[in-house]
């Protein structure tokens, strides 16, 4: 190919899609001619990392500004799919479509959270961190409030963040690469964890983009193709996003005739762990304002604080072209968090809605228990029903599913090709390994570049300051996986908590720092240490059987978190001098987007 | 005042106003959920249910690329766009 590899990247990335779908159709040919769904599903895993870890090895480099910042050369759209890749967690993946088809309007604010917060990124922080020029979030804070105290509160906060999130990711990962390749846990975890290296180690960030890309497109054709196929499939609709609302007032029928029936506390002890029934409305309003609110508005605040996003921005060629990429980033996520819904319909109308040939409500326990798929996610633990009230027949209340199994076994109900769920599975390892890969190399990025280089060593050469960079790479994500597999907490929780410490610890230190002159080194580390002790503290007190206060619960710490953080920056800095000259400048070179940026091109 | 407070001062304005839009779709409109799912919305899905499932989500991808172009029109208004070479 001629010209350099930026120019060439669509090309590229047509051809790798169009393998991909190469790869699918082939893989559909084995299936009808006798491969096993085991060997199917290896196949997909195997290759698709296969292919991330080449990429990986081809983006390798010894620059520093490579290493940090992809060498700030990702075009826009790129930047976009990339960040939506890093962004898309398996939690997303795996777990949205499952809490939206249990718990209805009340999870949804998860989805108008986590877009909305994007218009934050893009409005208040994102244009003006690139024009600063930084390597890592902590570098920005460090240098707009001097510091090395400052600096490391900094670090602290985003550790305690991304770490809380990469465990859940590595967990992911593990339960994927687990059942698709058929191998125990604590196994898969390692494995999972080796491929999750593989694209970041020799790379850096610039490895990381180009795989997340890659991913990207692995993610978004995994999920939408069943998606769409089941909808046609069920003749629900030709284009799901606007054809379901006939389905979705039948559920909202079926519920009304079916009931919510409670069950006796005695009953469900039988049920296994982590397994849900339907118990409430799919499409009606069932929460209070404010929880949907709180939940919301924490999860946009804290978007628009974790680091691993907001490091994607440092790579775009300019200002200009970090506002465009949020734009495109938000895109991207919107084809996946608009389809979660859609999927989450389907699947329980497939289900539960007795004229439908896989419908299972009203059926005899013998004609369930005989059908394979039933039979399979029992097995899997996915699946369970017991006839609590003895009369025979399967009733809504006496069905119980896990999360997972609405993206994971959808596909098998409707009767799709094998061929489908191994596509599901590599989309999900992506979804996953994507967002591990941006979370692990935050953190390893900010220890290495400004606790190592910017606080303990100067003078440290480009060569040392990468094999720091990696060493703390690897240790990182051993630790991490060390955690996932002791299997602490669930997936979604997790990652919750850490929307809620960023947020606590970053959000106003980060903010203010941009639109707030007055705000200085005081301050700010009294926003960054207390928000974040603050939020930590609430979480323990609720966790241990503490009342809470104004509806804020566990998962929505983070506003009381930030709430004291901004009290106490605002205090403090208004009770100690006001930052030097050269700093106020400073906030003004970045308040523009033209002339150089503040740290220059390699620091 | 200087050519930068106005800079500064119109993109202040245009955050605001930004952040207004972004108020009424991710928090406003939550405020009269139970309300607004009795009235049939786009697409025969009820309003609230549409909003949290595409309308809200929508509306912030069109609300940041409205904002970009605003934002780079005032930059160039008062030269403070980027240049090519930079």
């Amino acid at each position: 190919m001629k010209g350099n590899f930026i120019d060439n990247l669509p090309k590229v990335y047509g051809i790798y899609t169009g393998g991909f779908i190469g790869f699918i159709i082939i893989m559909a040919i084995a299936e009808q001619m006798g491969m096993t769904a085991k060997a199917i599903g290896i196949a997909f895993v195997a290759f698709t990392v296969f292919i991330y870890a080449l990429i990986g090895w081809l983006s390798r480099t010894a620059q520093a500004d490579a290493y940090y910042v992809a060498g700030r050369q990702v075009p826009t759209v790129f930047n976009g799919m990339a960040t939506a890749a890093d962004w898309m967690s398996g939690a997303s993946f795996v777990a949205m479509a499952g809490g939206i088809y249990f718990k209805g309007y009340g999870y949804m604010a998860l989805l108008v959270g986590w877009t909305g917060g994007y218009v934050l990124v893009a409005s208040l922080l994102a244009p003006y961190l690139r024009k600063f020029g930084c390597y890592t979030v902590p570098d920005f804070i460090g240098t707009r409030y001097g510091g090395n105290l400052a600096r490391f509160s900094a670090v602290v906060v985003l550790t305690v963040a991304s770490f809380t999130y990469v465990t859940a990711q590595i967990n992911a990962t593990g339960t994927i690469a687990s059942v698709a390749l058929d191998i125990p846990f604590q196994y898969a975890v390692y494995v999972g964890l080796i491929s999750i290296l593989l694209c970041s180690m020799l790379g850096g960030m610039r490895g990381v983009t180009w795989t997340q890309v890659a991913q990207y497109i692995v993610l978004i054709i995994a999920y939408l193709l069943p998606v769409f196929w089941i909808s046609n499939k069920m003749g629900a609709g030709f284009f799901p996003h606007f054809m379901l609302a006939d389905e979705v007032a039948r559920i909202g029928e079926l519920e009304q005739q079916f009931g919510f029936v409670k069950n006796a506390a005695a009953d469900l002890k039988s049920v296994p762990k982590g397994l849900a029934g339907i118990t409430k409305a799919h499409s009606a309003v069932n929460a209070t304002p404010w929880a949907f609110i709180s939940l919301a508005l924490a999860m946009m605040m804290g978007t628009a604080s974790l680091p691993h996003v907001m490091m994607r921005y440092f790579t775009t060629p300019s200002v200009k072209a970090a506002r465009k990429s949020v734009g495109w980033s938000l895109f991207f996520i919107f084809l996946l968090y608009s389809s979660a819904p859609m999927l989450a319909t389907l699947s329980k109308l497939s289900l539960i809605d007795p004229n439908l040939p896989t419908g299972i409500i009203g059926k005899t326990f013998a004609e369930v228990e005989a059908i394979d798929w039933y039979q399979n996610w029992n097995q899997a633990n996915l699946m369970f029903i017991s006839d609590f009230n003895g009369n025979g027949t399967l009733e809504l209340n006496e069905f119980f599913m896990g999360g997972k199994a609405v993206v994971l076994a959808t596909p098998e109900i409707a009767g799709l090709p094998y061929v489908i769920s191994g596509l599901v599975a590599a989309g999900g390892m992506a979804a996953a390994m994507s967002t591990a890969d941006g979370l692990i190399l935050a953190i390893a990025n900010a220890i290495s570049h400004d606790v190592y280089y910017k606080i303990i060593d100067p003078k440290a050469e480009t060569a040392k300051r990468l094999l720091v960079a990696r060493v703390l790479l690897v240790v990182i994500g051993f630790a991490g996986a060390t955690i996932a597999a002791m299997e602490i907490q669930g997936i979604l929780g997790s990652v919750i908590w850490a929307f809620d410490f960023a947020m606590s610890g970053l959000f106003f230190p980060l903010v203010l720092g941009v639109w707030w002159k007055r705000a200085n080194r005081q301050g700010a580390i009294a926003g960054m240490l207390g928000g974040l002790v603050a939020g930590a503290w609430y979480l323990v007190w609720v966790r241990t059987g503490g009342s809470g206060f104004l509806g804020i619960t566990q998962l929505t710490f983070g506003i009381f978190g930030s709430a004291v953080s901004l009290v106490l920056m605002v205090v403090v800095s208004l009770m100690t001098t006001e930052p030097d000259k050269a700093t106020q400048k400073m906030v003004d070179d970045v308040r523009v987007p033209s002339g150089k940026s503040i740290l220059g091109r390699s620091h | 005042m200087s050519n930068q407070q106005k800079h500064w001062e119109k993109t202040r304005g245009l955050l605001f106003i930004t952040l207004a839009i972004w108020f009424v779709f991710s928090i406003g409109i939550f405020l009269f959920g139970a309300e607004m799912n009795e009235v049939t919305g786009p697409f025969g899905y009820p309003w609230t249910y549409w909003f949290t499932c595409q309308g809200s989500l929508g509306a912030f991808v069109i609300l940041i690329f409205w904002f970009a172009n605003r934002q780079e029109k005032i930059d160039e208004e008062f030269g403070f766009s980027e240049r090519e070479d930079e």
